[in-house]
């Protein structure tokens, strides 16, 4: 195992000098734009501890999920996991490698973050646009101690597809009946009420803007921005908030299934401080290719024993310990274990 | 051709290669037809062509796809920002030409050709963080109180103003064509004879009635081409509206209502269409973009053309 290491170090560094062109001989691939920062930092950290590139373009899970598809690439990154019906008919393998989680904004004046609590009912409904003010029963009634305006509330969601968008009206559609009926889940959807924000900083730009809105972003967003976020009820009844560690109980309750090629969800999980709407970005891999997908999981094995506290900084969650073990037996018994 | 056999070789390999020149221009055109109609044949068989142009749903989880909002969108905001930007324009050029002492018409000339050079992108992130804001701040709400209670006008300015609609889409497109329509009209205007000008003003007519009996008329044409130029650019920008409209599909009598036009559907759905029918009726909008703008163009140039000859004559 070792020697193959090296030979393949020396291999893609001696490739490298001697063409000018030698993304070739490196590993390439496309997809997610959500996972990009986390990809590409542990691309960076792996080149300069092994000297093998990884070419990763942030093109969009639609697009990786086409190139992997025709096999322009070594592998596609989706924000969303596709049915292993999908896979077997595509000829794909496919793993989970990084959490994030989506959380809910809002812009009311005077109201600190963290202190709204909202449940999945009148999330919901708000989106829906049943729910038209702020001081609506249902909210007061979660939220006894804060004095709600009598102001309209302004939705903002995603213009553009995205995972971010598809892992939120997942979350809509599991727990709410209303919502499945009429709107449904998926990267873009017909949004009832609301504007759209291009990207997550379209949003964030929009709810930091205007007063008494809400939103939804990637959690790294709302941090840097400084947006308000809010308390969300989980499937066990608490009131929870959105950190690395809400995140990594949802991570640690989800129910990943390398049978069912790791097919899931990861919203509503039912840890007692699982956070509710978070999702994994998932790595795709031709099935015949089986000495590039043992490179692409070296990297991969690499960045999940070295890669967790560059996650953490980029306020990713890196997998729980459980599933990284579920991955490599995975790999074992498709013969891809690097 | 025969004169060319008479020519010698360097003048004949010279004609062959700025024809093939020429010709790949024809063959690029031919060949992006060819290209989008075939990705785009499975939603053309799907949804036909006046259905898909007359239906406004765009419901990519049921898979129910229309061009009629994206059209609306499109047509409105080119119209709109042809209507700010025609008049402002020319206003620029009249007074490059016949007005601004000498030294001001340099530097006030480069400028309006460095707005022209200023990327669609950065035109888009300013709307977005510095148009917006000032739109849903100040204009739109003083738009309101001032049309509030005008009969059917008032319908132009309802809904709660955002910053994120038709009007700042038109608006920052205006200011991306108008260096287009003022730098083509100057240069027009230009072309006008000083002899006919000072004949005029020997007549004893006015700044006023030189400028509009005898310098407009006489360069018409050019004006009238800066404009269809411009209109081009107008149908198919993308990144400067993309940021500030919305993406609704929707057909809205507002202004100040998010809407689609054909290229900010593509920019904002081409990365994550997942399933065929989606992606191919992406494709689908974009040749009917293409078509559009193309029979837009063409009938442009023809009563371009028509005029020139009357005026010939």
């Amino acid at each position: 195992m070792n020697n193959e290491k090296d030979t393949g170090r020396v291999w893609s560094q001696r490739e490298c000098r001697i063409n000018f062109f030698c993304r070739r001989y490196n590993k390439r691939s496309r997809g997610a734009t959500f996972p990009y920062p986390v990809y590409a930092a542990w691309a960076y950290q792996y080149y300069k501890e092994t000297g093998i590139k990884l070419n990763y373009q942030s093109i969009g899970s639609g697009g990786g999920i086409r190139q992997i598809k025709n096999r322009t690439v070594d592998f596609g990154a989706s924000d969303a996991p596709l049915k292993p019906e999908k896979l077997d008919e595509y000829k794909l393998y496919q793993f989970p490698a990084i959490i994030g989680g989506v959380v809910l904004v809002v812009n009311i004046p005077g109201l600190k973050a963290g202190k709204l609590k909202l449940d999945s009912d009148t999330i919901c409904h708000i989106f829906l646009g049943d729910i038209k003010y702020w001081d609506n029963e249902k909210v007061r009634k979660l939220n006894p101690n804060i004095n709600l305006p009598h102001e309209e509330i302004k939705v903002v969601h995603r213009s553009d597809g995205s995972g971010t968008t598809a892992i939120f009206t997942t979350y809509l559609s599991q727990v709410c009946p209303d919502w499945k009926e009429k709107v449904g889940a998926g990267k873009a959807v017909k949004w009832p009420v609301g504007i759209g924000g291009k990207g997550n900083e379209g949003v964030a730009n929009y709810v930091k803007r205007l007063k008494y809105s809400i939103g939804y972003v990637e959690f790294a967003y709302a941090k840097q921005n400084k947006l308000s976020y809010t308390l969300l009820k989980n499937q066990a009844g608490n009131f929870v908030a959105p950190s690395i560690e809400t995140f990594k109980a949802a991570g640690a309750t989800a129910d990943f299934d390398p049978k069912k090629h790791f097919y899931l969800w990861m919203v509503n999980a039912p840890g007692k401080n699982a956070w509710p709407i978070a999702g994994a970005s998932f790595i795709l891999e031709a099935r015949e290719k089986t000495d590039a997908n043992k490179k692409v999981n070296r990297f991969y094995k690499w960045a999940f024993e070295n890669g967790d506290q560059i996650a953490i900084k980029l306020d990713y969650v890196p997998l729980p310990k459980e599933l990284k073990e579920k991955i490599y037996r995975y790999w074992e018994k498709y013969g891809i274990n690097p | 051709m025969k004169k060319l056999k008479k020519l010698p070789l360097s003048d004949l390999i010279f004609g062959l290669i700025s024809f093939s020149a020429a010709f790949t221009i024809l063959t690029l055109i031919f060949s992006t037809i060819v290209v989008l109609y075939n990705e785009s044949s499975l939603a053309i068989h799907k949804f036909g062509l006046l259905n898909f142009i007359f239906t406004v749903d765009w419901n990519p989880v049921r898979e129910v796809f229309g061009a009629a909002a994206s059209l609306y969108g499109t047509l409105v905001t080119t119209i709109l920002a042809l209507f700010i930007a025609i008049p402002v324009s020319i206003g620029i050029a009249i007074f490059l030409t016949e007005i601004s002492p000498h030294i001001l018409r340099t530097p006030i000339g480069i400028a309006i050709e460095m707005l022209a050079a200023i990327p669609s992108i950065i035109y888009g992130m300013w709307g977005l963080f510095t148009l917006a804001p000032i739109m849903a701040e100040h204009i739109e709400p003083a738009l309101q109180k001032i049309f509030g209670n005008v009969p059917i006008i008032n319908k132009l300015f309802e809904g709660t103003p955002i910053g994120v609609d038709l009007l700042t889409a038109s608006i920052i497109l205006s200011i991306m064509i108008t260096p287009f329509i003022a730098s083509i009209s100057r240069d027009s205007f230009n072309l006008t004879p000083d002899i006919v000008k000072e004949s005029a003003y020997a007549l004893g007519a006015t700044k006023w009635e030189v400028i509009k009996d005898i310098v407009i008329p006489y360069s018409k044409l050019g004006v009238y081409g800066g404009i269809v130029l411009a209109l081009g650019r107008a149908l198919g920008e993308t990144m400067a509206v993309a940021f500030v409209l919305g993406n609704k599909h929707q057909i809205t009598p507002s202004l100040l209502d998010a809407a689609a036009t054909i290229t900010v559907t593509l920019a904002n759905e081409f990365t994550e269409a997942d399933s065929d029918i989606y992606l191919s009726s992406l494709f689908y909008l974009a040749l009917i973009l293409f078509l559009m703008s193309f029979t837009i163009l063409a009938i442009a140039k023809f009563f371009l053309l028509k005029a020139e000859k009357h005026y010939r004559r």
